[in-house]
């Protein structure tokens, strides 16, 4: 078990290629703790397999190899399927991008939300139905005894996102991670969905890792930021600097969002010629 | 699936609407009929099924024998009301082997993959590729005729095709992101298979044993016109017709009766199969 302040990740030269050799995620080392981190980037960038591989969930046509892959205290690359299960909705959860196909349509909500505390608790049929309830109470859905005999199909994409949430943390895990759970919700609801995921982790003093490519969402809602490009990070910078990022990537990251202020204007767009350059440079 | 599901759910109800005449209603109504005679045959019946008349031997349709009497002067109204009983019952029996079994293989075969699934599936295509009629007769000419053996033989050939739906749907799924965030869950191997996919699958095996009900009666029939489904005198539609085909060219009631029973039964699964499929099966609505 991680104490109070060991890291619950430690990745050195996390290394993912294909079957046939292109390497997808390039010697990437990161640790991450108590705290609440980003991993942004271009789409296909290596975001998404990052946070699969430290949920042991890669597709096997891809090989995965580090130097050290630590996660909750557990060497990662040493764990059988079976050793994985316990840690996978117990010590990890995580929250996918879009709840209309991450939720099982023949299955009720409360069935579903209660199906990780049967796997990782011993509770009672009553404990458990309490603890749902009040799970999605928690995160914010409204009658929640109601609620728990419908199906997917009739909640509305926040609701579900929210739903999606109950289920990632009614095991009480220890690190959440986030794979841009706001993508297929409107703006509206992003922050508000967002702004439940912060206060649930920093109430259970979880970690949190949250990919997304939403630079201004990531600025207001996270501590660290890390950014990915072609299977590297290329920029670590505190969320707070962003605005003031020194890395030329980032930099056009962040000036790229459309705003009221360059309305009108054409946005910058990626000089690559001039980031390849910058990479050899370093 | 999903998406489809969720789309047409979330149309709003355009108010009260004239109950509309499909082919579910219609089939459902007649496998309704169906089940009533079979529950209520000692009620609906107006004669002893095994009462024999020899004095009102092969009598035409008439106001006291609606459907006529057969070679034993049995009344063929009650015997075609009678015999939805063995049929039913072998439906059924059917079905409670063949659904369970074929899910079985095509779930396992579907999400373990690798040799267990070409293994599984090779023993299914050997099953698919007998003859169903012919091996249950041989089946049937070794255990013996009764309504218990022709179950089992026309089973033995009937669970292919659920194995390979099911495989197929398994397959569909295993890449979908719901067992995805099922597995990161930390929900894998049986609990997976049986709580997460079995349902998923479940309205395709629904639909597809209702379309193959038909046949299954069918194949039935043909059982006891061979002689070897239900022995006589217990009343069976396949041995009625077999019993009239004697006679066939002077009093064609007797085979008329059951052979217009057994249109019944398969026109009435077939048609809940169809009304079946449109209802459960998003693929082919509209």
């Amino acid at each position: 078990m991680p104490t109070e302040n060991s890291p619950l990740i430690v990745a050195d030269r996390l290394r993912i290629a294909s079957a046939s050799g292109a390497t997808l995620v390039n010697n990437i080392s990161f640790t991450l703790g108590r705290e609440r981190v980003a991993l942004v980037g271009e789409s296909g960038s290596g975001k998404s397999l990052t946070a699969r591989s430290l949920m042991g969930l890669l597709s096997p046509s891809l090989r995965l190899n580090a130097q050290t892959l630590n996660v909750v205290g557990e060497d990662a690359l040493a764990l059988s399927e079976g050793q994985w299960a316990p840690l996978r909705g117990g010590q990890l959860a995580m929250v996918m991008q879009d709840p209309k196909y991450a939720l099982n349509p023949m299955r009720t909500i409360g069935w579903q939300v209660a199906e990780p505390l049967k796997l990782h608790a011993s509770l009672s049929r009553a404990e458990i139905k309490e603890k749902v309830c009040e799970m999605l109470d928690a995160v914010g859905l409204p009658q929640p005894s109601q609620l728990m005999s419908r199906y997917p199909h009739q909640l509305s994409g926040g609701m579900g996102q929210r739903v999606m949430l109950a289920i990632a943390l009614i095991a009480d895990p220890q690190l959440l991670i986030a794979d841009e759970p706001t993508s297929a919700l409107d703006h509206a609801m992003r922050d508000q969905v967002l702004a439940l995921i912060r206060r649930m982790v920093e109430q259970r003093n979880m970690g949190l890792l949250l990919i997304s490519h939403d630079l201004q969402q990531v600025a207001e809602h996270c501590e660290r930021v890390m950014v990915m490009y072609q299977g590297e990070i290329l920029d670590r910078l505190p969320a707070a600097d962003l605005p003031r990022a020194t890395h030329p990537y980032t930099r056009t990251l962040w000036s790229c969002r459309p705003s009221l202020a360059t309305k009108g204007q054409p946005l910058p767009v990626l000089d690559r010629a001039a980031l390849e350059a910058h990479r050899e440079h370093h | 699936m999903t998406q489809n599901l969720t789309e047409l759910e979330s149309v709003p109800p355009r108010g009260r609407q004239r109950p509309r005449v499909t082919s579910l209603a219609i089939g459902g109504t007649l496998v309704a009929v169906l089940v009533l005679a079979a529950l209520l045959a000692p009620l609906l019946a107006p004669f002893d099924p095994n009462a024999q008349l020899m004095t009102a031997r092969l009598l035409p349709p008439s106001s006291a024998h609606w459907l006529g009497t057969d070679g034993f002067g049995r009344d063929l109204l009650s015997r075609v009301i009678y015999g939805a009983r063995p049929t039913l019952l072998l439906v059924a029996l059917i079905l409670v082997l063949t659904i369970p079994v074929g899910m079985l293989i095509g779930i396992c075969a579907g999400y373990l993959g690798g040799w267990t699934e070409r293994v599984l599936m090779r023993i299914t295509d050997i099953f698919l590729s007998l003859p169903n009629l012919v091996i249950a007769l041989a089946l049937v000419a070794m255990l013996g005729p009764g309504l218990m053996n022709g179950a089992l033989a026309l089973a033995l050939t009937s669970w292919p095709p659920f194995a390979r739906q099911a495989r197929a749907e398994t397959l569909a799924l295993r890449r979908s992101d719901y067992l995805a965030a099922a597995r990161m869950q930390g929900i894998n191997g049986l609990r997976l298979m049986f709580g997460h996919i079995l349902p998923l699958c479940m309205p395709g095996a629904v639909v597809r044993a209702a379309l193959s009900l038909g046949g299954i009666i069918l194949s039935a029939a043909g059982l006891g016109f061979l002689g070897m489904g239900v022995q006589p005198p217990t009343a069976e539609w396949g041995s009625m017709v077999a019993e009239g085909s004697k006679v066939i060219f002077d009093q064609w009631w007797v085979a008329a009766a059951p052979g217009g029973a057994i249109l019944f039964a398969s026109l009435a699964f077939n048609l809940t199969g169809d009304g079946l499929r449109d209802r459960l099966d998003t693929r082919h609505a509209n």
